[in-house]
């Protein structure tokens, strides 16, 4: 039985139809790349299954649960959301971290607002991810005076010290120089071989090539292929897959 | 009179001006935020009828409205609230200005409740989406995130513009002379006027120089102790 199950996801803005109808399902410890054009409606999709948007149509579903059915019409309570939320964690392309807390006080908050344990195993837990991403020197460090790459780790552990079943990432590397994209990627690599469940929208090719179990690739708001790596990458189905790999590989 | 006579009879009137000033900010400040709130309703016409509202207020003289607050209630409905307050308190001859003061208090604060909301809406508005999606993705509540993502961004971001809107305050207190409450520039006026003195309307800006010089340090202290990060 797969872990999420997502069937059949519309969303409109206004009269712009952007998701037409997505399904796919992820296994537990599966790394999913989503690639695809500006404008396919990856972020879109990311924040579905972090319920910043309410799909229109389609289900979404962590285990056994439906966490959330488009079609029905009656509003979720914010209580039900959020408990949703907790099943997914989202690192966004900008990081976001909140600049008036150090790389720790990023880490702990949420963890210690929701009550998640005691004020030591937080903070334990919180230096250990903090070592796992590297940054064991910037513990009291400010978002300020860490590079792109550094914060984006940080990040990626603020996400994880929630402990969320599935952990979305979209385009982590987009806003970093070229030669600080490498930590990031090598971080989430790291997740990969401790048996995290992910899914990484991405443009880094050789990323998604290496690190992903299953490749998605959208455009237009549906899911145009989708195959592992392998028929992806060397044997693409479509005329638009090959199109845009094409494309991805002459911009280099 | 000497100069210790004179420095107390302007001391008096500057007491009058550090009260319009302390009961303005600590009531205008406050009662800022739920005019911000409303001011950015999601439900349009609570909206509209607020910047309706804060337009008007801040686009008319506080020194209008003043007179509007004094006169109305006597001159459209017949109640001298405010000079009857003044009798109330009148002890032989020693005349009383409360009432007036009140419509004064009145007048400030509605008038400073706006400007200060429109900073505060200002300040809420800049912080961008992605703080508070990164809280709620966390699994935070929209409480949660207001008090311990954004707020404390918010506050960084009107200080400069707060102080300067308190600097403005202690100045303006001088508009109360304009229905003879007793502040320090009438006093100044009335040793001119009546006993030929020129120099306590200069010795006057002394008062408000050392006071405003004491608000700049300590708004500024509170800028530097912000200073610690970026947003
Ligand atoms: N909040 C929104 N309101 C209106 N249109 C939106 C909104 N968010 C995204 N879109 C539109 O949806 C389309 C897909 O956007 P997005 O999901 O960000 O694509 P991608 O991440 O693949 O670049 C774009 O055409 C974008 O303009
Ligand atoms: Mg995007």
């Amino acid at each position: 039985m797969a872990l999420l199950e997502v069937k059949n996801i519309q969303k409109n803005f206004g009269k712009t139809e952007v998701l037409k109808d997505i399904s796919f399902s992820l296994e537990k410890g599966e790394v999913l790349a989503i690639i695809g054009s500006s404008g396919s409606g990856k972020t879109t999709l990311l924040r579905c299954l972090n319920f910043l948007e309410t799909p229109d149509k389609g289900t979404i579903s962590v285990g056994d649960k439906l966490l959330i059915d488009g079609a029905d019409k009656t509003t979720l309570k914010d209580e039900q959301i959020r408990e949703n939320r907790l099943h997914f964690g989202l690192v966004f392309q900008n990081f976001n971290l909140f600049p008036q807390y150090n790389v720790l006080q990023n880490i702990t908050l949420a963890p210690t607002l929701l009550k998640k344990g005691t004020t030591e195993e937080i903070e334990q837990n919180a230096l250990r991810l903090i070592d796992q991403v590297g940054l064991s020197e910037k513990i009291k460090a400010y978002p300020c005076e860490l590079s792109g790459g550094q914060q984006q780790r940080v990040a990626i552990a603020r996400a994880l010290a929630m402990e969320p079943e599935i952990l979305c990432f979209d385009e982590p590397t987009s806003a970093l120089d070229p030669e600080l994209t490498g930590e990031v990627l090598r971080v989430i690599k790291g997740l990969k071989n401790e048996n995290s469940t992910m899914i990484v929208v991405t443009h880094e090719m050789e990323f998604a090539k290496n690190v992903a179990d299953k490749v998605i690739f959208m455009a237009d708001g549906i899911i145009e292929e989708i195959g592992t790596p392998e028929q992806i990458f060397e044997n693409p189905q479509s005329e638009k897959t090959r199109t845009f790999l094409q494309n991805s590989l002459e911009s280099f | 009179m000497s100069f210790l006579e004179i420095f107390a009879f302007l001391l008096d009137g500057f007491k009058i001006s550090l009260l319009i000033f302390a009961v303005t900010l600590l009531c205008g400040a406050p009662l800022g935020l739920p005019i911000a709130f409303c001011s950015m309703s999601r439900f349009k016409p609570i909206r509209f009828i607020t910047k309706v509202f804060v337009w008007i207020i801040r686009g008319v003289p506080l020194m209008l409205q003043i007179f509007i607050i004094y006169y109305v209630p006597s001159l459209l409905f017949g109640l001298d609230i405010w000079k009857r307050v003044n009798l109330y308190f009148t002890t032989g001859n020693q005349l009383s200005y409360a009432g007036s003061v009140i419509a004064v208090l009145i007048a400030f604060i509605i008038n400073y409740a706006c400007y200060f909301s429109e900073i505060y809406r200002g300040g809420i508005e800049s912080i961008s989406k992605g703080q508070y999606e990164a809280g709620y993705v966390l699994g935070l509540s929209k409480n949660q995130v207001f008090k311990n993502i954004v707020l404390k961004q918010v506050i960084k971001r009107i200080v400069p513009p707060m102080s300067n809107e308190i600097i403005t305050l202690i100045k303006d207190t001088a508009l109360a002379n304009c229905i003879m409450v007793g502040e320090i520039i009438y006093k100044a006026n009335v040793l001119a006027a009546d006993k030929a003195l020129i120099w306590p309307l200069f010795f006057t800006g002394v008062f408000y120089l050392v006071f405003v010089g004491l608000l700049t340090i300590v708004l500024g202290k509170v800028e530097k102790n912000l200073n610690y990060f970026r947003s």
